[in-house]
């Protein structure tokens, strides 16, 4: 019975976050398109606010193409490894007072991993497509999340010390539900590192470098079409939540508002994701691309560091005071 | 991460180094800009050879122009540098004009000034829009296609057409402009200096875009002489040299401007260019306005829309377009153009456009040779590449600004 239970949970979850991975996309397209004096999708439904659902049915009802030269096992492995493990950290999240699927007490180690086996759905996908732009971005991802793993980690410590936990909900509790106990006014350092780190994380504007469609085609992904190619995108969306929640979490107090709103206890971390989202959208509409090398150079020389000397700081102001 | 190596290759194929990574890019790829395709030869993601490929384009406008009279060659020059088909338009009329030494009247080359400068500003804009988002920046892309549009729409009500205009006539041009043109058109210039700040301050400010230009593919004053760039290319290596000033055409002698100067020769310097380079042709636009002068639009020695017969006054060449054309046709005497060879060039927005006709006394061009500054700029994409990255290629690419209409005829 339990089980059956946390299996509706788990699809309540899944269909909850794969709406929401359809409505970013409008969200998305929208925001962009007002920021580029333009209006986005218009077309489908009132606004196009059908737009989503419309571009889901027209990638499941294309012709599935495996080029012929690729591996047929990792090609097809590599959009479910990157979805699956991205879906997977969505477990640990609490969205508001025990409102999580699996309370465990390295979730923030849990989310770590999995975001990191993402990028090997990535790798994967550059490698087994047998084809130079994607493989290109292959490696392109491999370097990148390796040196921005340990950057974001790095950044998360502070909070780690703060807090005692690796938990995520007592990391929203020991935040103390209060304005000036979330935890970005003591971790500002290591939140400008987690935020930089956070986009390379989710090949995002500047750091989409996997993916430049301007150099590489389309990087990765560029022998990828319809559903396998939509799983990809579900998998970079998805990503974009964890990452906003775990911000969230992590520095922004989680669920706790000005004031508790009854029924939906979770408006104010969906209200904060959403901010998160928005500022994503932000700068993917007004940042250029940095170029490889010099990801790497922000990422080993600038965030890194930082990131460790905050771990420092925090832990001698935590030993004095 | 290793430093970008310095070396450079003397022959730009293949090396036959085992550990290399050849990659062609293109001629399918969004940032080749049309169909350029380079073979890459890399190491890791540095370039070690750049071999610039063209001809995907080529539609044989050079061999068409021996079998068309001028006039009609007039509409093949439209299809050089679709980005600014009235920039090649009134280059090519300028070259033949010179060949058969007439004059068009002044309000016809004040008016050529206008569509001119209108359509440096339409592919400096175009160029802004593409380079940026080749680097990442995207809504500079749709705000300069907003600006652009109105210069459409303007090109539109002189002539009719957005993309190939085939404006300008021999001798003059084909249709007067009205007020509706000139109030649209002075419209534009109050607003635009303010875009253009506009874009500066999106993209100018941005340390990522500085990052991405500063220094990436520096060309020396020496370097830009011998690679034969022209244009904004070779102004930002600190050669003073447009041809709208050394060897003035239409009204170009007649109205103020500066020619921007870069220092650096590097992606940035030629970006900094470009941007002086549209405030300037603001200016001239605004002198063109104030300064228009009455009078024929097409000179009294124009030659005849046919170009079937010998150089006919401009008034009995009307009678023969309306109605008694076949007769005009008919004539059966030797056509009287002069014979020889003439090269002339005009400063395009790319660079500078250089026509050589060698004429037969025929009205056909026995041979006509376009020098296109694209296809100078692409050859020069080796020596700007070469010991850079994969994403240098693609800032070198926009910023040199090439279109391989032009570059493949």
């Amino acid at each position: 019975m339990h089980i059956l239970i946390l299996l509706l949970y788990i699809l309540l979850l899944f269909t909850v976050v794969m709406l929401h991975v359809a409505y970013a996309t409008y969200f998305e397209r929208k925001i962009i398109g007002h920021m580029q004096v333009r209006m986005g999708p218009m077309e489908v439904g009132w606004h196009g606010l059908l737009q989503p659902i419309a571009d889901g049915i027209k990638c499941f009802f294309k012709e599935d193409i495996i080029p012929e030269n690729v591996d047929p096992l990792g090609f097809r492995l590599a959009p479910v490894v990157s979805l699956t493990a991205m879906v997977a950290s969505l477990a640990v999240l609490p969205f508001a007072p025990g409102w999580v699927l699996a309370d465990i007490d390295i979730g923030l180690l849990f989310v770590f991993a999995m975001s990191g086996l993402a990028g090997y759905g990535v790798i994967l996908a550059g490698w087994a497509s047998n084809s130079k732009f994607s493989f290109l971005g292959g490696l392109r991802s491999m370097a990148q999340v390796i040196s921005y793993e340990i950057a974001l980690g790095l950044s998360l410590v502070g909070v780690m010390l703060l807090s005692g936990s690796l938990n995520l909900s007592t990391i929203v509790e020991a935040q103390g539900g209060t304005f000036g106990g979330m935890y970005i006014f003591p971790q500002f350092i290591a939140f400008g590192v987690f935020f930089v780190a956070m986009l390379a994380e989710t090949n995002r504007v500047p750091f989409d470098l996997p993916e430049a469609e301007a150099e590489l085609v389309s990087g990765y992904s560029t022998e990828y079409s319809g559903m396998r190619y939509a799983i990809f995108f579900m998998a970079e969306y998805v990503g974009m939540l964890v990452m906003s929640s775990l911000g969230t979490i992590c520095f922004f107090g989680g669920w706790s508002g000005p004031f508790a709103v009854p029924y939906f206890p979770a408006l104010w971390f969906v209200l904060k994701v959403y901010a998160f989202m928005f500022v994503f959208i932000w700068i993917r509409a007004t940042m250029p691309r940095y170029r490889y090398d010099q990801l790497m150079e922000l990422g080993w020389k600038w965030l890194i560091p930082l990131a460790l000397a905050n771990i420092v700081l925090t832990a001698v102001c935590k030993a004095l005071f | 991460m290793k430093e970008p190596s310095k070396q450079t290759v003397e022959v730009p194929v293949a090396t036959g180094d085992e550990d290399r990574y050849r990659l062609r890019m293109g001629p399918q790829h969004p940032a080749t800009h049309g169909v350029l395709r380079v073979d890459l030869e890399l190491d890791g993601e540095t370039i070690v050879a750049c071999d610039p490929q063209v001809g995907y384009l080529h539609r044989g406008i050079e061999k068409l122009a021996e079998n068309r009279t001028y006039a009609q060659t007039l509409i093949l020059t439209d299809r050089l540098d679709y980005i600014a088909a009235m920039s090649n338009n009134c280059g090519f009329c300028v070259a033949v004009e010179k060949l058969l030494a007439i004059t068009p009247p002044l309000r016809a080359r004040y008016i050529r000034t206008i569509v001119n400068e209108m359509s440096r500003l339409a592919s400096h804009l175009l160029w802004l829009a593409t380079h940026a988002l080749d680097i990442g920046a995207m809504t500079v892309f749709l705000y300069c296609f907003r600006e652009r549009e109105i210069l459409l729409e303007l090109f539109e009500e002189l002539c009719g057409a957005r993309l190939t205009f085939s404006y300008p006539r021999i001798g003059g041009v084909r249709q007067d402009v009205n007020a509706y043109f000139i109030d649209g058109l002075q419209r534009f210039i109050d607003i635009f200096p303010e875009k253009i700040l506009e874009y500066e301050t999106l993209i100018d400010t941005n340390r990522i875009w500085l990052k991405r230009t500063v220094g990436i593919g520096k060309v020396s004053r020496e370097k830009a002489l011998s690679l034969g760039l022209t244009g904004a290319c070779l102004r930002a290596s600190g050669v003073d040299y447009d041809v709208r000033k050394h060897q003035p055409y239409d009204a170009y002698d007649l109205v103020d401007f500066e020619v921007p100067i870069g220092q650096e020769g590097d992606s940035y310097a030629r970006y900094r260019c470009r941007m002086e380079e549209m405030r300037q042709s603001v200016r001239i636009l605004q002198q063109c306005i104030d300064q228009l002068p009455p009078g024929p639009i097409v000179g009294e020695d124009a030659p005849d829309l046919h170009m079937s017969q010998r150089i006919i006054p401009f008034r009995e060449a009307r009678v023969s377009a309306y109605g008694t054309g076949l007769i005009a046709l008919s004539h059966k005497t030797k056509p009287t153009y002069p014979a020889g060879d003439i090269y002339v060039a005009t400063e395009v927005p790319k660079g500078e456009l250089g026509f050589y006709i060698i004429s037969d006394g025929s009205p056909r061009a026995y041979r006509m040779h376009i020098r296109s500054p694209s296809f100078i700029h692409i050859s020069a994409l080796t020596a700007l590449s070469e010991g850079g990255l994969v994403a240098d290629l693609i800032t070198n690419i926009g910023s040199v600004d090439v279109v391989l209409g032009e570059s493949d005829r």
